[in-house]
């Protein structure tokens, strides 16, 4: 028996280190700064096992049973402890770290009762030399065992809440043995069996229910209800809809939101292509939901638009949904559109077709891959399929927010030769929002539009060309392929913005 | 071995330069010549040394002379291949930012289009598309990616200031001129002959960095790892002149790029052969005969050279009566070639080559990923037999690239060249894949997945192996020296296998031919 509650010690240490190292991995990454993360939880559970110690004295009667209570209640409150944070992080975020520290708190003065309790039971049989030497052995033993499987084996094949809850199902289970080994002491054992079985039961479906957790909790991470979600081989989609609000999400970012889209896409289309009274074909680089596209099906003298995305999931679904092809007007069902999926840069290469107007509405520079999409060499390939007379328009990000990224465009256009003009526009989702226009010759803006627009006006038009102190040029040097400034530029400013 | 049966190994093959024709050079059983031909020029060889002689030729407006080169193609060391996923080196795979003496190289690449405006400006703009895109390099060590080759996580403060010690004296020696010659030129035969300097070949790379005090760990792999790159042999073997030539002569600037920065190609180098190639082609038409052994080299009575070549696809024997011959094959050569010549001979025992393997891995994607920097062009092992592997399709504009070519590396060093020879001769492909991906499993966990094909290209004599002595002593100079009718083209005269150092003698030899019969032309080298 006494080898049977020394193996206990091993199992309830591995779990008392387990709730440690869950709490600390899970506030490092819900809240970075892992130093201060574990430095705090270490600490409060250390000093929480500290309180239970102290207060085993209290306990004076019926050991067994103490013991395997407290045994339930480590194993409910610690193996649902990192699905609870979880899901109070993705609720509401102030109280998180109240409820953390609380919950290491709670489970740190149980651990520290255990190891008392079980000293106390098995000082019956042992000497206090024998005691303490083995009891603390096993603790130690315990630890070790979970410091090594916790980062090799179960956070990559568990993850953070289905470990949790598997410790607590090795709680309950000492508590179950404890109760078989001392069924001859224990009087009554009806009630205690019941919390036991009913504390086993709840962490059994809590762990097999674990797998819908993510998607549940994801479900939170957004606003609104989803209404389309899908990964592809390119990004994760998804679609959330409020009243009669769209937003598309890719990789999490918001991508627009059907309130103020037609802000962002008229001032993206429009500035340059009402200049160009000529222009009969025009190129869309990215811009896979066909809302530049809607804004460009506006001029009738067009004969076509050749829209190129990587994705084909998200041209599909723009082309299909009925919600979305009211958005964007049916524009990819256009007779003069042509969709192709293709890697835009590799499409450029390929082909030597020859556009009057350009839309370049890539996502933000925010890794090397997309940085490519905004270096010199891909603006002297696209170049080479401009007209004589053509422009082109950059999404160039937050002139705001992202300063010194948004001039890092603009100079990176001019050193390929281009004429630039800088703009920008409030779109109140996103913030302030910056383009580009290029060309080969001096742009002069459009004294009006002749066609239906909701946002601009000629005579707010001038007011776009404008850069207010806290967003006038900075210099910037150009991006490269051998230097990817821009990425660096675009990570630095974003990180001030977002911490 | 449990998951290469999951994984069966993937299809490839086991390549090689021409081997069996090259060893034929060892039995003296070729048959005697059955047509006679003259040639006023003959180079020998048709990697980077002798297609630099053609090409220089060819702009002095002389066109009489014949490349000749055992391989099917051109190239040397410079050699690529192709798949249907891309071009991928077979060996050399960059150029470092040519240094302002390195006017023959700059000439080249004014003349490929790669360098804009003046050829000799100190900070001249190289196209974009050959400049090597970021992330340049990065190593892979305690299980995790960092940016650039010198370790950095978990290095202590004192191995950190001899790491700041060690670019101290680099950068000294980068600036040290004496005269109007640099300490550590590149081409090598411009660098200073201070005796102080000229000492430094007299010990090995580790002996110099102990005698200075330098004994980090990290800094010696580091160092050790440069010299297996470069020259095929570990830090404690090369002399402590070639070990600091690497990193003081490189100081070739760019307008658009970080100094550091170097000139790639998906083929490695392949796009510089091309050049080479087509310049000559352009000026001088066809003048290579590949395939094609030169098995005997003798200087007769009438005073002419005589070259039997061994056509091992027609199996005949032809003999070229040659005015100047132009040697741009490697030195290990001679001792079987030349006949008499005893000096020569026994200059060209004194060399030892160093014996490597490369394996292009064609992946149907890339491979997983372990934490930390991502995917860089030149992606290095710490703690590994080989050198890394540079990835073919990094030059290439594309969002997501899909497959892709590895091409990985390995210099048989911990052994001597002949056990490394030996080894390449005698270990067939599938242990060496087993190796391999055994190797590349550790930073990408998938690596035999998305393997389809596995290549090796073995090259039993890849470079000669700057050992103290060799850069600065007797033989190597007498292969430098200009002959009536015969002068030596290759790297190895310049003691290790440089683009820029075979380009240099490719030129010179060129040049000095041309003086010889006294043509006109405007020198490259000044």
């Amino acid at each position: 028996m006494n080898q049977a509650l020394l193996f206990s010690v091993f199992i309830i240490a591995s779990c008392g280190l387990a709730y440690e190292l869950i709490a600390g991995a899970l506030s490092s990454y819900l809240l970075g700064d892992s130093i201060t993360q574990f430095s705090t939880v270490i600490g409060t559970y250390l000093f929480a096992m500290g309180i239970g110690s102290w207060l085993s004295r209290y306990v004076e009667r019926h050991l067994v049973a103490r013991f395997v209570q407290v045994e339930l209640m480590v194993g409910v409150l610690g193996g649902f402890s990192a699905a609870a944070l979880f899901f109070i992080f993705v609720w509401f975020t102030t109280p998180f770290q109240v409820a953390l520290y609380l919950a290491v708190f709670g489970i740190g003065v149980l651990v520290g009762l255990e190891i008392p309790l079980i000293m106390r039971i098995l000082k019956r049989d042992l000497s206090f030399k024998d005691l303490v030497s083995q009891v603390l052995t096993f603790d130690y033993l315990g630890a070790l065992a979970v410091s090594i499987l916790f980062p090799l084996l179960l956070v990559p094949h568990l993850g953070l809440v289905r470990s949790g809850l598997l410790f607590g199902l090795l709680n309950v289970l000492v508590a179950l043995w404890a109760l078989w080994m001392f069924r001859e002491q224990l009087r009554n054992t009806f009630w205690l069996k019941t919390q036991a079985l009913v504390s086993l039961g709840v962490l059994a479906i809590g762990f097999a229910a674990a797998g819908q957790f993510t998607s549940l909790a994801e479900a939170h991470l957004y606003a609104d209800e989803i209404v389309y979600n899908e990964t592809s081989p390119y990004q994760h989609i998804v679609i959330t809809r409020w009243k009669d609000d769209l937003r598309l999400f890719l990789n999490n970012n918001l991508q627009f939101s059907s309130r103020d889209e037609y802000r962002y896409h008229e001032a993206l289309v429009h500035p340059g292509l009402s200049t160009l009274p000529a222009a009969r074909r025009v190129l869309v680089l990215g811009g896979g939901d066909g809302l530049a596209v809607r804004e460009i099906l506006k001029y009738p003298q067009l004969e076509s638009v050749t829209l190129v995305d990587l994705d084909p999931a998200m041209t599909q679904l723009f082309a299909s949904a009925a919600p979305l092809r009211k958005l964007n007007e049916d524009a990819l069902h256009s007779p003069k559109v042509k969709v192709i999926n293709a890697d835009a840069l590799k499409w450029l290469e390929d082909n030597d077709e020859l556009f009057d107007f350009v839309v370049v509405d890539f996502p933000d520079p925010s890794n090397f891959a997309i940085g490519k999409l905004y270096s010199a060499a891909f603006y002297r390939l696209l170049e080479k399929h401009m007209t004589a007379g053509a422009l082109a328009v950059i999404q160039s990000t937050s002139p705001l927010y992202a300063r010194q990224s948004f001039w890092c465009v603009v100079s990176t256009l001019e050193s390929v030769g281009f004429v630039t003009t800088p703009y920008h526009a409030l779109v109140p989702s996103f913030g302030e929002w910056g383009f580009v226009l290029a060309g080969r010759r001096a742009y002069q803006p459009p004294a009006g539009y002749a066609v239906a627009t909701r946002f601009l006006t000629p005579e707010t038009t001038p007011a776009l060309f404008q850069f207010p102190k806290d967003m006038a040029r900075v210099d910037a040097e150009v991006n490269r392929l051998n230097n990817q400034v821009l990425v660096r530029y675009f990570e630095s400013e974003w990180w001030q913005v977002i911490r | 071995m449990r998951r290469s049966s999951q994984h069966p190994l993937p299809p490839g093959e086991l390549l090689g330069s021409a081997l069996e024709t090259g060893h034929r050079l060892r039995q003296s059983n070729l048959p005697p010549a059955s047509e006679t031909r003259q040639v006023p020029v003959l180079i020998v060889g048709a990697g980077i040394g002798g297609l630099s002689a053609g090409w220089k030729l060819a702009k002095a407006g002389f066109k009489d002379f014949l490349m000749v080169e055992l391989e099917a193609g051109p190239g040397g060391n410079s050699r690529s291949g192709h798949n249907e996923v891309s071009a991928y080196p077979l060996a050399a795979h960059y150029l470092p930012l040519p240094t302002l003496e390195a006017t023959a190289v700059r000439e080249l690449l004014a003349e490929l289009g790669v360098l804009h405006g003046d050829a000799r400006a100190t900070h001249p703009i190289y196209d974009e598309r050959y400049l090597c895109a970021m992330p340049q390099e990065r190593l892979y060590r305690n299980g995790w990616w960092q940016e650039g080759v010198l370790p950095q996580n978990g290095v202590s403060a004192a191995e950190r200031e001899q790491y700041r010690r060690f670019y101290v004296l680099m950068d000294d020696f980068k600036r040290r001129r004496d005269g109007k010659n640099r300490a550590f030129a590149l081409p090598m035969e411009l660098s200073s002959q201070a005796p102080d300097l000229l000492a430094l070949d007299r010990l090995s790379m580790r002996d110099w960095l102990l005698a200075q005090g330098l004994d980090s760990p990290q800094l010696h792999w580091y160092v050790d790892y440069a010299c297996r790159d470069d020259y095929g042999t570990g830090s404690a073997e090369v002399s402590a002149w070639a070990g600091i030539h690497y990193f003081a002569c490189r100081d070739g600037e760019a307008q658009d790029a970080a100094s550091d920065t170097v000139l790639t190609t998906p083929g490695g180098n392949g796009w510089l052969v091309d050049g080479l190639a087509q310049g000559i082609r352009s000026r001088a038409g066809d003048r290579l005969l590949t395939g094609a052994l030169a098995f005997r080299v003798a200087e007769e009575n009438d005073g002419q050279m005589h070259v039997d070549l061994w056509l091992p696809a027609e199996q005949r024997t032809l003999r070229l009566i040659v005015g100047q011959l132009i040697w741009a094959a490697p030195l290990f050569l001679v001792p079987h070639v030349f006949v008499g010549n005893d000096s020569l001979k026994a200059a060209a025992r004194s060399y030892s080559h160093a014996p490597w393997l490369v394996a292009n891995l064609t992946l149907s994607r890339f491979p997983e990923e372990r934490a930390g920097s991502a995917m860089a062009w030149d992606n290095v092992l710490y703690d590994s037999p080989g050198l890394g592997y540079v990835v073919a399709t990094h030059q290439q504009m594309r969002m997501r690239p899909g497959a892709t070519v590895f091409t990985y590396y390995r210099a048989l060093t911990g052994m001597t060249p002949q056990q490394g020879r030996a080894a390449l001769q005698d270990t067939p492909r599938e242990v060496w894949a087993e190796q391999i991906l055994a190797e590349l499993e550790r930073p990408h966990p998938d690596i035999r997945q998305v393997t389809t094909r596995l290549d090796i290209f073995r090259n039993a004599h890849a470079m000669a192996r700057p050992l103290p002595g060799l850069i600065w002593g007797n033989a190597r100079r007498l292969f430098a020296a200009d002959g009536a009718r015969l002068r030596f083209a290759h790297a190895d005269v310049s003691g290790f296998s440089l683009f820029e150092e075979a380009q240099y003698r490719g030129v010179l030899a060129a040049e000095r031919t041309l003086r010889r019969m006294g043509m006109n032309f405007v020198t490259s080298l000044s």
